[in-house]
């Protein structure tokens, strides 16, 4: 049985949430999992997903070419893998974009083959 | 020219105040805002978790302020964007500064003062000799990398490890600097669990505790710091420093209540939130003067403060009618004028530092009462107690209490009637 305590990020409670599982194979036993000390069910998906496949929302800025190089926020639409945070971080740096934007304006359709779009995330004149 | 309410600052806060104002029945309400924009500083919060209690999903600041602007605006609530309020006087009129307006005043009937918090002056900081440049507070480096678009530095050290702080360490990473170590002069962090995890444990960026900057080498430019261990006392201890190249410090040792202007108008403060202290009704020791958000005490969730902020708004509509009333019937008694005299005082016991209140009405409250408060160290497996008198009414086991997260208990008006004359409300830790 292998255990892990790990602090959950889905929101600002910051939950201590614990989890419990077995290998089967080297894979996760998804029947042996059990989650404790979560407040809401996202913090066992958070849980699980830490353990299988951890993921991270990215935010950055992109360049606005035509505002003196100020910069407009951008997320990524939905977590993407862990794994793959500096490589979006990396290609966001050169991407601009012309002002105005508007929150959910689409900035890339697929950042870094993760199937993620990147949206903006203000609204700038 | 004269207004029912006026709300000083358009942050979260104060967008949540006009908003719940406007709701309460009163339409004549004004936001003055001295930037160019509403929003306050989430606009320079580019991260997302922010909204999640509020709007049950994670927006970046931006548009958690977005959706705030968004309802105020079909409300049609007024705002004086670029605007500087420079006085408030005790008898409520607000002298403002504008480019194309000059000096002008406004009569308010009541005011909501939501002017947010600053940064801690460099007061952690107290190492000999002059400045070299590459010294940023981090609120600055994130408002130069969030909006103007300039990475500070290359190789940086974070003194304090508020949450800016940290927020700032992954965002520099990003952006391709060197984040080589966190200092705290604290045995633990200021700054959300979260955060933590996410911004330096995901990033193996080191959390120095109990460690502090000593010197800082560099003729123009920040060459180096030097970092040391200290003792319970704070003391650099001997022989554990450490020389950090780098070119760039940035320092988060947290935020103070922006009250110059409540001060100058007699609004009494905290010594130990540095915040207005305010009944049930979020008012100060001025009637019809209330304040809500960073400017109550510093907040480290913006839902929160919207929360806090809606009560404040509603709260002013109610003074607002009440004065109403009162001028047109002038004959009839008004009950609401002896409001003060049950009035019970909030009191802190072992663990808490402070609450927000610092006094109840019963008969003023609304059926729930959320009393926020803050403890003074790390407890494991304490227990959130309330007193009435010596008689403990609530007890809530938690796993653990530290002084970066804000707690709170909710207080039931059906409880209040336990109150006998005399009894102080008090908060405690027990199990510590
Ligand atoms: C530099 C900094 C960075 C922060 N970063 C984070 C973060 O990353 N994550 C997080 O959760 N929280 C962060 N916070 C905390 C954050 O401030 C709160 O969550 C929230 O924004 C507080 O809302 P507020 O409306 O009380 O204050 P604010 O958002 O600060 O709004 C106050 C407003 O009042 C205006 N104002 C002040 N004085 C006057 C005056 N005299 N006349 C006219 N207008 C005035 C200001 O311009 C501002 O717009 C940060 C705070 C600071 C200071
Ligand atoms: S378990 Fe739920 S309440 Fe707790 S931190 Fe995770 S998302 Fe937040």
């Amino acid at each position: 049985m292998e255990s892990r305590t790990l602090t959950c990020i889905g929101c600002p409670m910051g939950c201590q949430v614990t989890i419990n599982y077995d290998y089967i194979n080297d894979t996760v036993d998804m029947d042996s999992i059990t989650v404790t000390g979560n407040t809401c069910p996202r913090g066992r998906e958070y849980a699980i997903s830490e353990i299988t496949n951890p993921t991270r929302t990215v935010t950055g800025t992109i360049t606005l070419s035509n505002r003196d190089g100020r910069v407009a926020p951008v997320k990524t639409k939905s977590p993407i893998p862990k794994s793959k945070v500096s490589m979006v971080a990396e290609a966001l740096m050169t991407i601009s974009m012309e002002a105005p934007v508007k929150i959910g304006d689409v900035v890339i359709n697929d950042i870094c083959d993760t199937g993620v779009e990147v949206v903006v995330t203000n609204n700038i004149e | 020219m004269k207004k029912k309410i006026v709300i000083i600052g358009g942050g979260p806060a104060g967008l949540a105040a006009s908003i719940a104002a406007k709701d309460a029945g009163i339409d004549d309400v004004l936001i003055i805002e001295r930037g160019e924009h509403l929003g306050g500083i989430l606009l320079q919060c580019i991260h997302n978790g922010f909204g999640l209690h509020t709007f049950k999903e994670e927006l970046t600041g931006p548009e958690y302020a977005a959706r705030y602007i968004e309802i105020a605006r079909e409300k049609n609530v007024e705002a004086y964007l670029n605007t500087m309020v420079i006085d408030i006087s005790r008898d409520k009129v607000v002298t403002c500064m504008s480019a194309d307006k000059g000096i002008f005043t406004i009569e308010a009937e009541s005011i909501i003062l939501t002017m947010g918090c600053r940064e801690r002056p460099r007061g952690a900081l107290n190492t000999p000799g002059y400045r070299p440049a590459g010294i940023y507070s981090a609120g600055t480096a994130q408002k130069f990398v969030n909006i103007e678009g300039k990475l500070p530095g290359k190789e940086v050290v974070i003194l304090g490890s508020g949450d800016i702080g940290l927020i700032m360490a992954r965002r520099m990473t990003l952006e391709g600097a060197k984040v080589k170590a966190v200092a705290e002069i604290m045995p633990y962090s200021g700054g959300l669990k979260r955060n933590i995890v996410q911004c330096l444990d995901d990033f193996g960026i080191p959390l120095k505790l109990s460690t502090t900057v000593i010197d800082i080498s560099g003729k123009d430019r920040v060459e180096s710091v030097t970092l040391a261990q200290v003792d319970e006392k704070s003391r650099p201890i001997p022989g554990t420093e450490e020389i950090v190249p780098c070119d760039t410090l940035l320092l988060s040792c947290g935020l103070l209540p922006e009250n110059e202007l409540s001060t100058q108008m007699g609004v009494e403060l905290s010594p130990v939130t540095g915040g207005p202290k305010v009944n049930e009704s979020l008012e100060t020791n001025i009637p019809g003067v209330f304040a809500a958000g960073n400017v109550l005490h510093v907040h480290d969730l913006v839902d929160y403060v919207s929360a806090e902020a809606s009560q404040a708004g509603k709260y002013a509509a109610l003074y607002v009618k009440a004065l109403e009333a009162e001028k047109d019937d002038n004959l009839t008694e008004n009950s609401e004028s002896s409001v003060n005299a049950k009035s019970y005082a909030v009191t802190t016991g072992i663990g808490v530092r402070y609450t927000v209140p610092v006094s109840i009405n019963p008969d003023r409250m609304d059926d729930l009462l959320t009393v926020r408060f803050r403890v003074a160290n790390v407890y494991k497996n304490p227990e959130i107690c309330v007193y009435f008198g010596d008689e403990c009414i609530m007890r809530r086991k938690k796993l653990i209490c530290s002084p970066g997260e804000m707690e709170q208990v909710i207080l039931k008006k059906a409880d209040m009637n336990k109150l006998k004359s005399g009894d102080a409300v008090k908060i405690c830790l027990e199990n510590v």
